[in-house]
């Protein structure tokens, strides 16, 4: 995000006030009339219940990212989907299902692989993607699926190894951003929204660990 | 309103009274000391012990998760002696509760065992009681008012519990899953009835703890004399 602000602000001459939060209370933020102009959530639903409250401007929302869910370990030895069977491997973090998109996508890869049942007494949910993240890099969790994103952010010594799981194993994490009522008129806020669709956006998008559908 | 599954708040309710005897256990010979030392480290000491207090949850919970981790010697022991981890466990969740409400039971009883009853105990041992049976029959009774303040306060401090236990727990049924945490998900999944029941019922708890606190200070008002 960091990048594509100074990016922006430096093109376009516009300057941006980022806030950073959960997707959730974000919303609950601008359902109470937080001062925001622009929302990129971690989901879809949350923009969509946004334009359909009338809160958001209806055809402005759109996938600015398609998030990619790897399974992730700091050790050096190579992952595959063996290693989530390993004697070694006391517990697997994973952010928990019913808050978290990258949560309910682990919840589906391990559904989809047969090992649900097996590995449930393993697990240890996060609150978020990041404290999922938090468990298995102080090493209380042994390996655990994150996004692609995270890991990619860390310096490339300690990045450990990733397994990609079947992007068919798992619905597409796709998260949207959307113009709110309150920054229409913003010239800010539509340049930014424009500038997200722009190629200089995306290959930066593409480079931090996502797609775009 | 139906009634919501209760497992968290049992869950709870144990994690609250093991604490609490874990500290009556480890907090009465500490406050003892710092009521008679006179130390140059009695200050330090203090300090650290009322650090809970200031310290956000966060902050004890990240150090919790660090330590705990199999990869320091603390969490590494644990696991050799264990086989498991001591992150995600009920005995985690005790470790990091007896710290975040150490000092609820220390300074009362602190401050209990002050005063009079210093006076009292050197009576006692000038009648040729040794000193813990001075401790037992003289301290102790004129103390009760301490250790029912000091246990009720971090019984009902480890209830309410919430960001160490969201760091160092996993969320996990019947083990870490304690009723702050199931309160703070039903919010989340915008379950509200659930929320509401759960709340009610700890708020009801917490109140009769504390109700029962002060109904006990106000009948036995000084200390017992001997």
């Amino acid at each position: 995000m960091a990048v594509l602000e100074d990016d922006f602000e430096e093109s376009t001459g516009h300057e941006l006030q980022i806030v950073i939060g959960s997707t959730g209370k974000i919303y609950s933020q601008i359902k109470h009339g937080a001062p925001y102009d622009v929302f990129l959530a971690a989901d879809q639903a949350r923009p969509e219940r946004l334009v359909s409250e009338g809160t958001a401007v209806s055809g402005s929302r759109f996938t600015y990212a398609r998030g990619q869910l790897v399974l992730w370990s700091p050790a050096a030895e190579a992952l595959s989907v063996e290693s989530l069977n390993a004697p070694a491997v006391k517990r697997i973090a994973i952010a928990n299902p019913e808050l978290a998109p990258y949560g309910r996508a682990a919840e589906q890869v391990l559904h989809g692989l047969n090992l649900h049942t097996s590995l449930s007494t393993n697990l240890v949910l996060g609150e978020n993607v990041g404290q999922a993240f938090a468990f298995i890099s102080t090493g209380n969790a042994q390996l655990g699926f994150v996004s692609k994103a995270q890991v990619l952010s860390r310096a490339d010594e300690q990045r450990g190894t990733q397994w990609s799981p079947a992007s068919a194993l798992y619905d597409p994490i796709d998260q949207d951003g959307v113009l709110l009522n309150r920054g229409s008129e913003n010239q800010t806020a539509l340049a930014f929204m424009d500038y997200l669709k722009s190629p200089e956006a995306k290959a930066i998008i593409l480079a931090h660990g996502y797609e775009i559908p | 309103m139906s009634l919501p599954d209760l497992s968290a708040l049992w869950l709870t309710g144990r994690l609250a009274l093991v604490t609490t005897l874990v500290l009556l256990i480890i907090g009465t010979p500490l406050a003892w000391w710092l009521s008679q030392t006179r130390s140059r480290f009695k200050p330090a000491i203090e300090a650290l012990i009322a650090l809970p207090l200031v310290l956000p949850p966060t902050v004890l919970g990240f150090y919790l998760l660090i330590a705990m981790s199999p990869n320091s010697p603390i969490g590494a022991f644990w696991m050799q002696a264990t086989g498991d981890t001591l992150s995600f466990s009920f005995t985690g969740l005790v470790v990091g509760s007896v710290i975040y409400s150490f000092p609820f039971m220390i300074q009362p009883l602190q401050s209990a065992f002050e005063g009079p009853v210093q006076q009292a105990m050197r009576t006692a041992q000038s009648l040729r009681a040794s000193r813990l049976d001075a401790f037992i029959s003289v301290a102790v009774p004129m103390s009760a008012r301490g250790f029912v303040t000091a246990s009720v306060l971090s019984f009902a401090h480890t209830l309410g519990e919430f960001g160490v236990v969201l760091m160092v727990g996993g969320n996990i049924p019947d083990r870490t899953r304690v009723a702050s945490i199931e309160i703070y998900e039903n919010v989340e999944t915008l379950n509200y009835a659930d929320a509401h029941a759960l709340s009610l019922i700890l708020l009801v708890i917490s109140f009769l703890t504390l109700f029962c606190v002060f109904l006990f200070n106000k009948r036995f008002p000084a200390h017992v004399g001997l």
